[in-house]
């Protein structure tokens, strides 16, 4: 999977390969620049870093993820680095600390090789949001990566690391893990601290790694995981040790949902990929159930609804009175939010914006925003007791392939059901994973979605092994 | 003022909870800093940063609910509100909308000769924004100090039917937040904040008619005069025909003129909704359990035990039961079984002099309420007299020891040894001839002339009753 860095599990045996291995990483980053994965290279951090490590390790320190590489979406804080959020509203405002989820991958050994670019403000499906760079998919530069983690998907794919943080709220990590053919997991709610995770939707929202396979994705999962005495809403759950993983010790119980493959946006290739995983897994001694769920189909304009309230507050602070872009005609106080929000964001945050202030004003907040949370619970509850039925539930991770550049930034509603096989597990709050399975005819990655109970994600990366080992030989 | 109209106006009071840290971060809760020092990520709004609630808000906001016996919510959740101000530097204020920490309860006001309760709606915690000063050149800086202080916003029915009303539950309130330490009141410095509401209609009237609402009403005296200044308003506008649009009016203490907020400001949409951030406030009954425990009897209840039991004057039930330290001090002087008369009459006289003339509160006082049980006691005792008493407790202003320490260090125990006490009579009528024959001329004044020498000669000791009965004696039986 790396031709350039070795794995993980060989820098772990032979620490002292990890300068070298960073010098390779930051060479790949730089060759393949023109993708666009990159908006930051932590090149003399990432090199202290892994010097640090060896240290470490030599003194005897077991490090989990010594031997890790990894890239960080640029909506996640780390102290003196540039936080952008792919935004020029930031104005490349360095940020004052360090997000939980990083510190705590630090501790354990990883090295953070750089910021990848997003959609701007994680709102968008294909990282063309970026206010910043353009960035495109590493198998056809004509198409998009996925969004809104396009960076750190495609840092992963080219092979600059050996895993990679982006951001969910509603599927902004396992849909370019699709597009780009590596394994991308949404964590529960509450799994990880979203401290320093510059929020959007702050109860849908939720730091999420991508990795090659299932395996190497696993320990980065454990050492972000756990309570933060920061994030009120990060869950004391107990964290699972990080051992090797290996499939389940017995055969599973797997819902389908009839409603997402019989679905009318639902690329041909894809429902056929589908059908013949389904057949894979049923010859493998696996029982499949078939699923109706008739409400998730409301939960697009749900997300929509509540997704964009919360972002409209919570961009609110990026006014241009305390930091970042600052419109230079501005001077009376109105002038400075009026021009600084209007020339600092690009049109879908503002389109985002004004959709949330809408949909909370007052008069129509009964219509949308609580109509919205209550529908929100419905869902979440269909969802949970369809869980409570079966082990896992497997769905395309989404209706195509990796699109064209252009092809859907006029169409917002079309770029928005990008997430319609996503976005459930995001209102339930429980974790769902993307696993790669096939490619289509044009050679573009398929990947296969498992969603799972909250809190088992360590069942569900195991059974997302079982996906790993059946997936066609190309 | 036209008296067919009757007032109706409530109030909403903020006050500043006095914890150690801000409602969210750990910054210190501090005033007077220098600007900008006391911020962090979270209080500033950094990118990223995220509110916890302090426990100690929650400790503090039930003992508060508990007080004015308001019912606390077991779930409670925090909302926020949603305005564009440089001072808010997330774009919000988080508060609590429609789920309030606690509702109901009541305060009694005092006015004139009538005691009545006060109904209170609500009381729920939110931050505070930092502070906007306008400086001279036009231009606006801002201190984020203050920026996440907790607050606890009490908010009243339209209870109030005279202005003075109004400033005497504010009064009251104030007190009472001080009392149990939830809030030192200081208007001032802007720890006790009030906004009032206010509409007028004819008596006899059962419908409200339109309110407008007063910000910035600083002092207790303001929010009478404002209260007072926009009902004569009202009504002027009722009588000329005219009509009450709701709005937000400015109270300017200096010219005592109320002035609109531009239109803007006032009729703002704060697009409340459910805080994401931070999970429902959950408190259990054993958590209120604890806080009434801690609870000090409130003042309602001390100055009816002043009053009733004790039998003080008025005067001396507010003085002794509206400040905690006052009070507990009275208090504690009472628990070896002193009268409280005699107790309250050396808090109210020598100790508020003492305090007065040093300019002191109360909590400087230095000597502790043991100490001055003991000058007490040496007097009640007859081991020294009263003047000799108040003398000892201003020596105790900077001598430490006890009262019966001093006392027999410097000999200071009272002469009332007859035997003694008539030598020295009999010496003085000798030494005074011409003084004894105008008392025999029947000059009763006299005795006054020589009780001052017999104090004189023993420098304050002799005891006063025993003197007196001696020199009466001598005056009318020697020759
Ligand atoms: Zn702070």
């Amino acid at each position: 999977m790396h031709p350039r860095i070795p794995s993980p599990a060989i820098l772990r045996q032979t620490p002292s390969k990890l300068p070298e291995a960073v010098e390779a990483a930051l060479a790949c980053a730089r060759e393949h620049e023109d993708l666009g994965a990159y908006l930051t290279l932590l090149e003399e951090r990432a090199r202290e870093q892994a010097a640090q490590v060896v240290a470490r390790v030599n003194a005897g320190e077991r490090l989990p993820l010594a031997g890790y590489l990894v890239a960080v979406k640029d909506n996640i804080a780390i102290k003196d680095v540039p936080l952008t959020c792919g935004s020029k509203i930031l104005d490349h405002h360095p940020s004052v600390f360090t997000a939980t989820a990083v510190e705590r991958l630090e501790r354990a050994g990883a090295v953070i090789i750089g910021k990848t670019n997003l959609d701007e403000f994680a709102m968008g499906s294909s990282t063309e949001n970026s206010a910043l760079k353009q960035t495109l998919h590493p198998r056809d530069i004509s198409r998009v990566p996925g969004g809104s983690s396009g960076g750190s998907a495609v840092a992963l794919a080219i092979g600059s690391c050996h895993a990679a943080l982006g951001s969910e709220t509603g599927g902004s990590v396992r849909q370019p893990a699709a597009f780009c053919g590596v394994c991308g997991l949404k964590p529960t709610y509450g799994r990880i601290s979203r401290y320093g995770l510059v929020a959007f939707g702050s109860s849908l929202d939720q730091i999420a790694p991508f990795a090659s396979t299932c395996e190497e994705l696993y320990p980065v999962l454990c050492a972000m995981s756990g309570a933060d005495p920061r994030d009120a809403t990060s869950a004391s759950a107990p964290v699972p040790s990080s051992q090797k993983l290996t499939e389940p010790d017995r055969k599973l119980r797997i819902g389908v949902l009839r409603d997402y493959l019989e679905h009318e946006s639902l690329a041909p290739d894809i429902a056929s990929a589908s059908r013949d995983a389904i057949e894979r897994l049923r010859s493998d001694g696996h029982e499949l159930i078939d699923l109706h769920l008739p409400v998730l189909s409301y939960s697009i304009p749900v997300y929509y609804i509540v997704a964009t309230a919360e972002a409209s507050s919570n961009l609110a602070r990026f006014d241009g009175v305390r930091y970042g872009f600052r419109h230079p005609e501005a001077d009376e106080l109105s002038q400075v939010y009026d021009l600084s929000r209007g020339g600092g964001f690009g049109p879908e945050v503002r389109r985002r914006i004004m959709m949330g202030t809408y949909v909370l004003s007052a008069g129509y907040y009964d219509a949308y925003y609580n109509t919205a949370l209550k529908v929100r619970r419905v869902i979440a509850d269909a969802l949970l007791d369809a869980l409570s039925r079966v082990d896992v539930i497997l769905t395309p991770t989404t209706p195509s392939t990796a699109f064209k550049i252009g092809e859907k930034v006029d169409d917002p509603v079309a770029m928005y059901l990008s997430d319609v096989f996503t976005v459930p597990a995001n209102l339930a709050g429980v974790p769902a994973l993307s696993v790669p399975w096939s490619d289509d005819s044009n050679g573009l990655p398929i990947g296969l979605q498992l969603i799972g109970k909250s809190f088992e994600e360590e069942f569900l990366l195991r059974s997302g092994m079982i996906l790993e080992r059946l997936r066609p030989t190309t | 003022m036209n008296t067919n109209y009757e007032l109706i106006a409530g109030l909403e009071i903020h006050a500043q909870l006095s914890t150690s840290t801000k409602a969210f971060c750990r910054c210190p809760n501090r005033y007077g800093a220098e600007p900008n020092t006391l911020v962090c990520p979270v209080c500033l709004g950094a990118p990223g940063a995220l509110p916890v609630l302090s426990k100690e808000v929650v400790k503090q906001a039930t003992k508060l609910a508990l007080a004015i016996g308001a019912e606390i919510h077991l779930h409670s959740r925090f909302d926020r509100k949603n305005y564009f101000y440089p001072d808010l530097p997330k774009g919000y204020q988080i508060s609590q909308f429609n789920h309030p920490f606690a509702t109901g309860g009541e305060l009694h006001i005092a006015v004139g000769t009538s005691v009545r309760p006060i109904r209170i709606t609500r009381a729920h915690i939110e931050e505070d924004a930092g502070k906007s000063m306008h400086l001279a050149d036009g231009s606006t800086v801002v201190d984020m100090n203050r920026c996440g202080v907790p607050l606890i916003e009490i908010v009243s029915e339209p209870d109030f039917r005279e202005p003075e009303e109004a400033g005497a539950y504010l009064t009251s309130m104030r007190e009472l937040l001080r009392f149990i330490g939830v809030c030192d009141g200081n208007m001032e410095e802007g720890s006790l904040r009030c906004d009032a509401n206010v509409s007028v209609r004819l008596r006899g009237e059962s419908e409200l008619r339109e309110r407008t609402e007063m910000k910035n009403l600083n002092s207790i005296r303001s929010v009478e005069r404002a209260i007072r200044a926009e009902m004569q308003r009202q009504i002027q506008a009722y009588e000329s025909g005219g009509e009450i649009s709701r709005q937000t009016l400015q109270w300017d203490d200096q010219s005592g003129k109320l002035t609109p907020m531009r239109a803007k400001e006032g009729s703002n949409d704060y697009r409340y909704f459910p805080e994401p951030d931070l999970p429902w406030l959950e408190i259990t009954e054993a958590d209120i359990d604890c806080e009434r425990e801690l609870l000090p009897t409130l003042p309602a209840a001390r100055r009816k035990r002043y009053r009733e039991e004790y039998g003080l004057h008025e005067e001396a039930v507010y003085l002794l039961a509206s400040d905690r330290a006052i009070s507990d001090y009275f208090e504690t002087l009472l628990v070896d079984g002193r009268a409280p008369a005699i107790a309250a009459a050396w808090v109210q006289g020598d100790v508020q002099r003492i305090l007065n003339e040093n300019a002191w509160d109360f909590t400087e006082f230095p000597v502790s309420a043991a100490r001055l049980g003991g000058v007490i006691d040496a007097v009640e005792q007859g081991r020294i007299s009263r003047n000799a008493g108040r003398d000892l407790l201003r020596r105790m202003m900077t001598d430490t020891r006890s009262a019966d320490e001093m006392i027999s260090a410097e000999g200071m125990e009272q002469l009332s040894d007859a035997t003694a006490l008539r030598g020295i009579v009999r010496e003085l009528l000798e030494r005074f001839p011409s003084e004894l024959a105008k008392y025999r001329e029947g000059k009763t004044k006299m005795i006054g002339f020589f009780m001052g020498q017999i104090m004189q000669a023993t420098k304050g000791q002799a005891d006063p009753n025993s003197s007196r009965e001696i020199l009466m004696n001598e005056l009318d039986h020697s020759n």
